[in-house]
């Protein structure tokens, strides 16, 4: 056995209500990829963020290189040789890319050189960046390079990555695992944290699983499969979601030509995008974010009207209909953003029910809140949506993002949509979680209801779409059925190619 | 070393306990303030804070709290909704001052009629609607245009001493006051006197007012649907959106809202405790009233207390530079460093200290 590179003994992280972590030991040598498993609220975040230094633990010790570890801060975790690149990107989208990750250093050098330094590092490992390009103009995997770019620039010994691929095409991941498989050839270990099994079986040499906040298991991932996985994290039998054979019903929702101008500088216009969905029926689209997601699901949901013929709702022409008005029709909207879109952060959860479900739920009365009726209702997503919170009063923050999730696709299929469009309905959720939403789309659409899955994630989009359709730079492409649709052809329905057009993959 | 450390929810004990202790650092950092200007720390304090309530004067003094109270807390209580929602309105003075001209403007134009039922609350409604079409103007440009509310409602209020000026001396200037600046005086007009309903108690109309509005408030804000969305839509603008607030409603709603009741706040004062119109017929209410809106969290009940706070240090101050000969400028002081206070112990809200000891590495 070689000397570990970090060792954590007996991690213990109590919050108020909750224990995050509790007596967590394991190792990481050098230059191993190792792999750090469990479902949301299993206590990954606390444990990551005290290898980083954002987190004290109220007892155990680490030790890195042999050396007792106890960053107080994340610049001294860094100075130890830690980087973290974290699930969502901490980048201005008016800076340049070099400016950017200037600002993320503790010692920056000057602008010139780091230009070079860029260049040298993106080369060397097989990241093509551009350091005087604007963050807001680049991709998602783009920006993620910029944020391992400059985690590299500070040469770690540890690299923790936190869903690095919940953003990326196929082809980003294959580039991100060539860099990761050649750095930790070097001796640069890694701390990979991912729902995404599959990878973990492909890139990881080891791997901790967590539960309730303790290790259940220790695995090699090569030799366990991915869905042995799922199970010692869940601690019980995965169910795949089931759908039963739908009749075809009328159409429900109908979009003529939608076209929209970009809502904002980083933003993307639509462009002639017709799409029809009929009662139980599932409509995948896929594509990676920011070629007009967002804009599809606010022009959907109201928030950004658009002529009142380009949408239709069994007939209706609603494109200027308010976001309540549509409600009353049964159009409802899942966004992407958990906090901040889809829930107010603050607020409680009865608050948060309130913010969809007032209209079809009965909750206002002359103006005036019902907020018993709130309360009821919000209790009622939280049963029948498993969410994992002591009660409603507590804020929408205070949940883990899984547990959010649950909760505002709960709320809104609960109100019983006729048409529900859900933009990344699991991103960031973990197996058991993924599964229980899957599940119950499937069942809505069951019932009758037209569903629209927007989602980056293919392996979801194919496990429950009727339909596929990819949404490139604004555009939709024509849809095909999901059944017999190879990877293949999804990559060039990705790719832009509406017929015959070749997809541009990075090299 | 102290570190601070975010709490996972906003401490609701901290919430209340940070304007007390606000207050308590006011009164030792003043206190320190009054030092250096060569008085007795405590004597000052004392002569604020406890005299007007407690000094064998204090009979003279207690009414006079309801009086300066109450359009702070009128005003204080329409800004609370647009500060929750994202809407700054800072310029209630100007409101104020409108409401004041267009609630005369009424009694002057019917004087010398006796018809009290109907001239008072038309007066009332003058005022209010005074105060909300000035504040339409930044709210209308912002929608519109994209102007900052915060600059055009500001430069507003010069507008409007400006204007305020000129119809003391023209249009409104009292054509028995033998040339001086200054409209008849609207409390010994017995159709349009805002007097006490309660002989010497202090209570007058704008006192009722104004705890009409807190409590109206307090209602709007905890069970009415559009308190729901004033503070969703501060809270998480595009989440507000997304309930079905539309952000330009919601801008014209709270900057009518604060307006007219600025507005009304200047009609109670320019009918009764001012009486006239003059030059210098507004004295900081509206700008004082933003310090009150935040001294009480922008919750109706706080700013009730807020308010007779300030109201205090009003009165207290006005003692203070009489019997002690503290200049005006440290009253001034002391309002400001309390709303500094506040601000910098808020941070107790959101976060806790941790002390803790610097690790060696």
């Amino acid at each position: 056995m070689t000397e570990p590179l970090l060792s954590l003994t007996g991690l213990t992280k109590a919050y108020p209500g909750v224990v995050a972590n509790r007596d967590v030991s394991f190792d990481i040598a050098p230059g191993e990829i190792h792999a750090l498993l469990g479902e949301n609220g299993a206590g990954k975040s606390t444990l990551v963020k005290t290898i980083y230094g954002l987190v004290k633990p109220d007892s155990g010790t680490m030790t890195m290189n042999g050396a007792a570890f106890a960053p107080s801060d994340p610049a001294e975790a860094r100075r130890a040789g830690v980087a973290m690149v974290f699930q969502h990107f901490s980048l201005f989208d008016a800076l340049t890319v070099a400016e950017n990750i200037v600002l993320g250093m503790d010692d920056p050098p000057s602008p010139r050189a780091i230009a070079s330094e860029v260049a040298r590092v993106s080369e060397l490992y097989g990241l093509p960046l551009d350091p005087a390009r604007i963050v807001g103009d680049l991709s998602a995997g783009e920006r993620q390079r910029v944020e391992i770019v400059r985690c590299l620039l500070q040469d770690p010994k540890l690299l923790i990555m936190d869903e690095p691929t919940s953003v990326l095409t196929p082809q980003e991941v294959k580039i991100l695992f060539t860099t990761l498989r050649k750095l930790s050839a070097e001796g640069t270990a890694i701390l990979y944290i991912s729902h995404k099994l599959g990878e973990i079986e492909a890139l990881c040499e080891a791997a901790t699983v967590l539960r309730l906040g303790e290790v259940v298991a220790t695995c090699d991932p090569r030799r366990t499969g991915p869905r042995e996985m799922a199970e010692l994290m869940v601690g019980q039998v995965l169910q795949s979601p089931v759908r039963a054979s739908r009749p075809e019903g009328p159409i429900l929702l109908d979009l003529r030509k939608l076209s929209a101008p970009a809502p904002h500088r980083f933003g993307t216009p639509l462009r002639d995008v017709t799409l029809q969905v009929r009662a139980g029926e599932v409509l995948g689209i896929g594509g990676v974010a920011g070629n007009g997601q967002d804009e599809l699901v606010a022009a959907l949901s109201g928030e950004m009207p658009v002529d009142a013929e380009m949408i239709r709702l069994d007939g209706t022409p609603i494109g200027r209909a308010g976001v309540n008005a549509r409600r009353d029709l049964g159009l409802l909207c899942g966004p992407e953003e958990r906090l901040g879109h889809a829930a107010a952060p603050d607020m409680t959860l009865t608050e948060n029910a309130a913010l969809t479900a007032t209209t079809r739920k009965g909750m206002a009365r002359r103006g005036f809140m019902r907020w018993p009726q709130a309360r009821a209702f919000a209790e009622e997503v939280i049963a029948s949506f498993d969410v994992r919170t002591p009660g409603p009063g507590n804020t929408a923050r205070s949940l883990s993002g899984g547990n959010l999730q649950k909760f505002v696709i709960g709320r809104e299929i609960l109100q019983e949509p006729r048409v529900l469009v859900v933009n990344q309905p699991t991103w960031g959720v973990d197996a058991a979680a993924a599964a229980a939403i899957r599940q119950a789309l499937l069942s809505l659409a069951d019932d009758g209801a037209a569903i629209v899955v927007i989602s980056q994630d293919l392996d979801e989009l194919m496990e429950v779409s009727d339909r596929f359709c990819a949404l490139v730079e604004g555009r939709l492409s024509a849809s095909r059925p999901a059944r017999g649709l190879s990877v293949h052809d999804v990559g060039l329905m990705l790719g832009g190619a509406h017929d015959m057009e070749v997809a541009h993959v990075a090299e | 070393m102290i570190a601070l450390e975010k709490r996972p929810q906003p401490s609701r004990t901290w919430a209340w306990a940070s304007p007390l202790l606000a207050v308590a650092l006011t009164m030792v950092l003043s206190g320190l303030m009054f030092a250096a200007l060569g008085k007795n720390p405590v004597e000052v304090i004392r002569t604020i804070f406890f005299d007007p309530v407690f000094s064998e004067f204090a009979w003279y003094y207690r009414p006079q709290i309801l009086i300066k109270g109450a359009p702070l807390v009128l005003i204080a209580v329409g800004l609370s909704f647009g500060f929750r929602a994202g809407v700054w309105n800072i310029g209630a003075e100007g409101q104020y001052i409108m409401g004041a001209i267009c609630g005369a403007g009424v009694a002057l134009a019917l004087y010398p009629m006796e018809a009290r039922w109907l001239i008072f609350p038309l007066m009332v409604i003058a005022g209010a609607l005074g105060g909300w079409a000035w504040a339409m103007i930044p709210g209308l440009l912002r929608v519109r245009f994209g102007t900052n509310e915060i600059l055009v409602s500001l430069m507003l209020v010069y507008v409007a001493e400006q204007l305020l000026a000129a119809m003391a001396l023209g249009a409104m200037r009292n054509p028995d006051g033998m040339g001086f600046p200054g409209s008849r005086n609207l409390a010994q007009y017995t159709s349009s006197a805002n007097l006490d309903l309660i002989e010497g108690s202090g209570l007058h109309w704008g006192v009722v007012a104004a705890l009409i509005a807190v409590i109206f408030a307090y209602v709007v804000l905890s069970r009415h649907l559009f308190g729901f969305h004033v503070r969703l839509a501060g809270q998480a603008p595009r989440a507000a959106r997304f309930a079905g607030v539309s952000p330009a409603r919601m801008i014209l709603m709270c900057m009518g809202l604060s307006g007219a009741l600025a507005g009304a706040a200047g009609l109670f004062e320019v009918a009764g405790p001012a009486g006239q119109i003059s030059i210098d017929f507004n004295v900081g209410y509206g700008f004082t009233a933003i310090i009150v809106a935040f001294l009480g969290r922008l919750n109706p009940l706080g700013i009730l207390a807020a308010g007779a706070l300030m109201a205090l240090t009003y009165i207290g101050g006005g003692i203070a530079q009489s019997s002690l000969g503290l200049p005006s400028a440290a009253i001034s002081l002391l309002q400001g460093m309390l709303l500094f206070t506040l601000l910098a112990v808020d941070v107790l809200t959101h976060y806790r200290l941790r002390f803790r000891k610097r690790s060696l590495a």
